[in-house]
């Protein structure tokens, strides 16, 4: 009863995981580009809504009108006049500009807030839980994947049935060709760097309602999201959802083992896939 | 022996005389920063090698630092070995680990690569933190029969440990400005100005990328060895800590200039003036330093010695290469 246990928290903590692996699959189908700091980005939405909460005392969910307009602003921001001018053959500057980032963010959020560990009380939500058969799941993990589940609907449909989604597909495509048909890709890039953030936002109020975070918190969840990213298959919206709940029941049943084989069950099946399918289980991408 | 490689050689050999003699003019600390220094010098050369001028953008070698780390303490405790002759081991198991590491990551493209090194050098990590025998997550220090035979007195144990880190430092960059001047330098070389222009002279791409992985992971866990020679004592926080094996080491790079041996040299003159000058401010000589390498990848891509290459056309370590008639 233990690994049914474990198995379905492991299915609901993938929803998480794919939430993180979402923004990143996001922004390198369109352009290639690894956000480093990408985890370190959650956090510090985590960090901008405990902040909201005490200023203003809105309710941790409701702080994200707050959370996500400011994050995809800076996303915006940070694509259009830092990342757009490393794009190019080269892949070592992107790379190195958002390592760059990620450290700055939690060294600055350690000079800020120290390395206390801090979390979003979220009230009766997070002890309240439902009763399936035998087991009982918590009605706050429930809702983290119900979330994650309508976001990737969000994103399918917002890539393959809308103009923007086209604009998208064209740049991701080729850019060359894009920009000569009138595509203006450096503001398509910085669109689809903001929609990330807008889903690093939602995943970063969600991660500080689970679970303590604190300034070094980001390159664990940047970690999380890119196996969930390959063990799903790279340029599938949906695959990273399956890579996230392979992901997180690997990391529930290796923690019924020992709490060290938690995290190193994940890497292990990480390596195993990347031995025998590395393109992931349901690649889309070339 | 043509005029530019006998002035190199004369210019190491000086600076390797300078560095050996310190113990007779350098106090108790400038030695102990000096052999760090030397020490991030080594790291900074090789991961030069491995980002600058073979394309491998790992941000995992502090998998390989702390790698040499254990085995040192390993040898000595488990196996009764002396020290230095954990070096050579520490040497072919950083390199077997590679080569593994290198079947499995060199499937990923470009930027996930470099998060897949990260992925090894945790995994590597828990696996050290998992073991009890090991110390576990509290680490195990070297106990002091092993420490006394390095040598007897505290004073003439830094003294080697000091003149390990400085053969250590000069011999990286020495070796590596050898090997960059090779046939296989040559193949490097190529290889960061123009993949695919190398590929379509000849250049085997995948064969020489395994092979700079290897033995650059080889020779770093060499370098992680003499490091906690000095410290004594390995802890998986201390031994696999990205943020002073391989986040410095990558600032140093970037700033210094990547692609560039002597921006190795450069840029640990810059870190560790930041780093000392700032020390009263705790981390805020990190964000400086990030910043700084944010601007410096933007604008000039070739870091600090890139533009005194290009604006002063100076070279300390000449490896360009004429066309003769």
């Amino acid at each position: 009863m233990a690994y049914v246990d474990a198995i379905t928290q492991g299915i609901l903590l993938g929803g998480l995981y794919a939430l993180f692996a979402a923004g990143l699959s996001l922004i390198f189908g369109v352009m290639r580009l690894v956000n480093i700091a990408h985890g370190d980005f959650i956090v510090l939405g985590a960090y901008i809504a405990l902040v909201t909460v005490q200023t203003t005392g809105l309710h941790p969910f409701l702080s994200l009108i707050v959370v996500v307009p400011l994050m995809a602003g800076l996303g915006y921001a940070i694509q259009r006049w830092l990342l757009n001018r490393t794009l190019g053959p080269n892949l070592l500057p992107p790379i190195l500009v958002t390592f760059g980032l990620a450290v700055v963010i939690e060294n600055s959020l350690l000079m800020l807030f120290s390395t206390d560990n801090r979390r979003l009380a979220v009230g009766a939500i997070e002890t309240a839980s439902l009763s399936l058969g035998p087991i009982s799941v918590g009605w706050l993990p429930v809702s983290t994947f119900l979330v994650a589940v309508a976001l990737i609907a969000g994103l399918e449909l917002l890539f393959y049935r809308t103009a923007m989604g086209r604009a998208f597909r064209a740049t991701s495509d080729d850019s060359e060709i894009a920009r000569a048909m009138g595509v203006n890709t450096r503001h398509v890039h910085s669109i689809a760097m903001a929609i990330s953030f807008s889903v690093i936002a939602i995943a970063g109020v969600l991660l500080a309602a689970r679970s303590n975070f604190d300034p070094f918190s980001g390159p664990a969840r940047l970690i999380f999201g890119f196996e969930a990213v390959i063990i799903g298959g790279l340029g599938s919206l949906w695959g990273t959802l399956a890579g996230g709940i392979v992901l997180g029941v690997a990391q529930a049943l290796g923690a019924q083992i020992s709490p060290q084989m938690q995290f190193l069950a994940g890497h292990l099946v990480f390596f195993l896939i990347l031995a025998v399918r590395p393109r992931g289980l349901f690649p889309r991408m070339d | 022996m043509s005029n530019t490689t006998l002035r190199v050689v004369l210019g190491l050999t000086v600076a390797a005389l300078i560095l050996a003699t310190a113990p007779l003019w350098a106090g108790r600390a400038d030695l102990r920063l000096i052999g760090e220094m030397m020490s991030y010098l080594a790291l900074a050369v090789l991961w030069n090698l491995l980002a600058g001028y073979a394309g491998l953008m790992s941000v995992g070698q502090h998998a390989f630092v702390g790698l040499g780390g254990y085995v040192l303490v390993i040898g000595t405790v488990s196996m009764g070995l002396p020290p230095l002759a954990t070096l050579p081991i520490a040497f072919v198991v950083a390199g077997l680990a590679a080569a593994a590491f290198a079947l499995l990551l060199f499937r990923l493209v470009g930027a996930y690569f470099a998060i897949g090194t990260w992925v090894a050098a945790e995994s590597v990590a828990l696996v050290f933190a998992g073991v009890p025998a090991w110390g576990g997550g509290a680490g195990i220090s070297l106990p002091a029969d092993v420490v006394r035979s390095i040598a007897e007195t505290r004073e003439m144990r830094e003294f080697v440990v000091y003149w390990l880190l400085c053969g250590l430092g000069i011999g990286t960059l020495s070796a590596a400005y050898t090997l960059i001047r090779s046939k296989p330098g040559l193949a490097l070389m190529a290889l960061r100005d123009n993949p695919t222009a190398a590929v379509s002279v000849g250049v085997n791409i995948s064969r020489i990328r395994f092979w700079t992985y290897v033995m650059v992971a080889a020779l770093t866990s060499v370098v992680g060895a003499i490091i906690f020679l000095q410290k004594l004592r390995v802890s998986p926080q201390a031994a696999f800590s990205l943020q002073d094996w391989t986040v410095a080491v990558i600032f140093i790079v970037v700033i210094g200039g990547i692609g560039r041996l002597e921006g190795a040299i450069v840029g640990t003159a810059v870190y560790f003036l930041l780093r000392e000058t700032l020390s009263g401010y705790g981390v805020f000589y990190l964000i400086v330093l990030g910043v700084v390498a944010i601007l410096v990848v933007s604008f000039s891509g070739r870091g600090i010695w890139g533009l005194v290459e290009r604006h002063l056309g100076w070279s300390l370590l000449p490896t360009g290469r004429r066309m003769s008639a």
